[in-house]
């Protein structure tokens, strides 16, 4: 094995860089005619004072509706959504608040439906990678082999409350970097 | 006996932890909790494809993506390299995004309040695909050095922003790209926060004189290492 190149910050001044509108940059994964229940994915980050973090960035990747992915790995690549991305990003510069329009993710070997969600900022020299799982889903949350490896007094960490079925389903996941009621995290 | 796909991990002897002390702002965002293994699954194999049509005629060159009335103030540099993984093997598709100050050191965000000039034909951001070998190449400006508040008399030494997008999604990198003989970056705590010599210097450019081209600009080479390669494993 090769030396990997090392992780570093994203720094304060990535705005100009990394968050730019279209594609594949935007924080709405879905087009018109994406299969599926859309939602809303809301949240604000949090740093170990409980301070919010205006200077973040979140990207999430998942499954479609179907629990397929377009990406070779899959096989069910070919029926992957093609109006669905499965890749968003979002800043987080109004008082560390962020928001994704996706769909509901389908389940994908098995798992319960989840987002993989990385959280890039100033501050942090790697960056920190988590799931979302979804609160209305208890019976396959029990089950999700992933949710099983977390302590139990944790996992609340890692699901996210349906908060508003007024206009789109809406679920609530706060990410909090540190301290009290820190979100679990895993290996980038 | 069954065959699965699995992905090499990061490295942690050649990276950063999240608590760096050194670099202030870390203390208040690190995670404290023990990390959770993340098994392989589906969710971690894949990742987003990229495409020709994501990139735009210019993005590579930030030394005309910008243009306004006339060309950018510094000196003018060429970027080149290869996205590998850390089995050696090129990964093609690779989406570099770059971002980096000015020749003066001053980044075109509106939160940057350092006390030089902007430049009207710079905003030093672009973006490239990897060819079928792994190869990649864009032309800017070769950024200044800039101060921050971190500790007294604090410089950045001069430096790329890049972010990388390889075969999957457990393979994606937010690094620096370093110049060499940078005097300030044995004074930089985030170059420093890698312990391990050999990784951190895989942060560091050479300057490349088969790439620079007479009478235009100098080349450096930039290589990047991804983890994520491919492992088939029988249990
Ligand atoms: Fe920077």
């Amino acid at each position: 094995m090769i030396t990997q190149t090392p992780s570093q910050t994203v720094g304060p001044f990535f705005y100009d860089g990394l968050i730019r509108p279209g594609k594949p940059f935007i924080p709405t994964l879905v087009r018109d005619g994406a299969q599926g229940q859309r939602i809303l994915i809301v949240g604000t980050v949090l740093d170990g004072d409980g301070v919010p973090v205006p200077d973040a960035m979140l990207e999430i990747w998942q499954a479609d509706a179907n629990g397929y992915h377009n990406h070779p790995a899959d096989p069910n690549c070919a029926k992957a959504d093609p109006n669905f991305s499965g890749l968003g990003r979002c800043d987080t510069v109004n008082e560390g608040r962020f928001e994704f329009q996706t769909v509901k993710p389908g389940r994908v070997e098995g798992q319960a439906p989840h987002v993989n969600v990385r959280v890039f900022s100033r501050g942090m020299l790697i960056h920190a990678n988590t799931r979302m799982y979804f609160g209305d889903e208890a019976a396959a949350n029990a089950d999700d082999a992933v949710l099983s490896l977390v302590p139990l007094e944790r996992r609340d960490t890692l699901i996210a409350p349906l908060v508003t079925t007024n206009g789109l389903p809406t679920y609530r996941f706060n990410l909090v970097l540190q301290g009290q009621g820190e979100t679990v995290f895993f290996t980038p | 006996m069954t065959i699965k796909q699995l992905l090499s991990r990061i490295n942690w002897k050649g990276q950063p932890k999240y608590l760096h002390p050194a670099y202030t702002s870390t203390v208040k965002r690190a995670p404290q909790q023990p990390l959770i293994p993340l098994p392989h699954t589906l969710s971690e194999l894949t990742g987003p494809v990229y495409g020709t049509g994501d990139i735009g005629p210019l993005d590579h060159d930030l030394s005309r993506n910008a243009v306004r009335n006339g060309q950018p103030i510094g000196e003018r540099i060429i970027v080149t390299g290869r996205v590998l993984d850390d089995s050696g093997r090129a990964v093609p598709n690779a989406l570099l995004e770059v971002w980096q100050a000015n020749a003066c050191g001053r980044y075109i965000h509106k939160v940057d309040q350092h006390d030089a000039p902007l430049d009207p034909n710079f905003t030093g951001a672009g973006r490239v695909l990897t060819n079928a070998n792994g190869e990649y190449q864009f032309i800017t400006i070769k950024p200044g050095a800039y101060p921050w508040r971190n500790h007294s008399n604090a410089w950045r030494p001069q430096h790329i922003h890049f972010s990388v997008f390889g075969a999957n999604i457990m393979s994606r990198l937010v690094t620096q790209m370093y110049f060499p003989g940078d005097p300030l970056l044995a004074l930089d705590p985030i170059y420093n926060s890698i312990a391990d010599t050999e990784a951190r210097e895989r942060m560091i450019s050479s300057y490349a004189h088969d790439v620079t081209q007479p009478e235009w600009a100098l080349g450096y080479r930039f290589d990047i290492v991804l983890c994520g390669s491919k492992m088939t494993v029988f249990e």
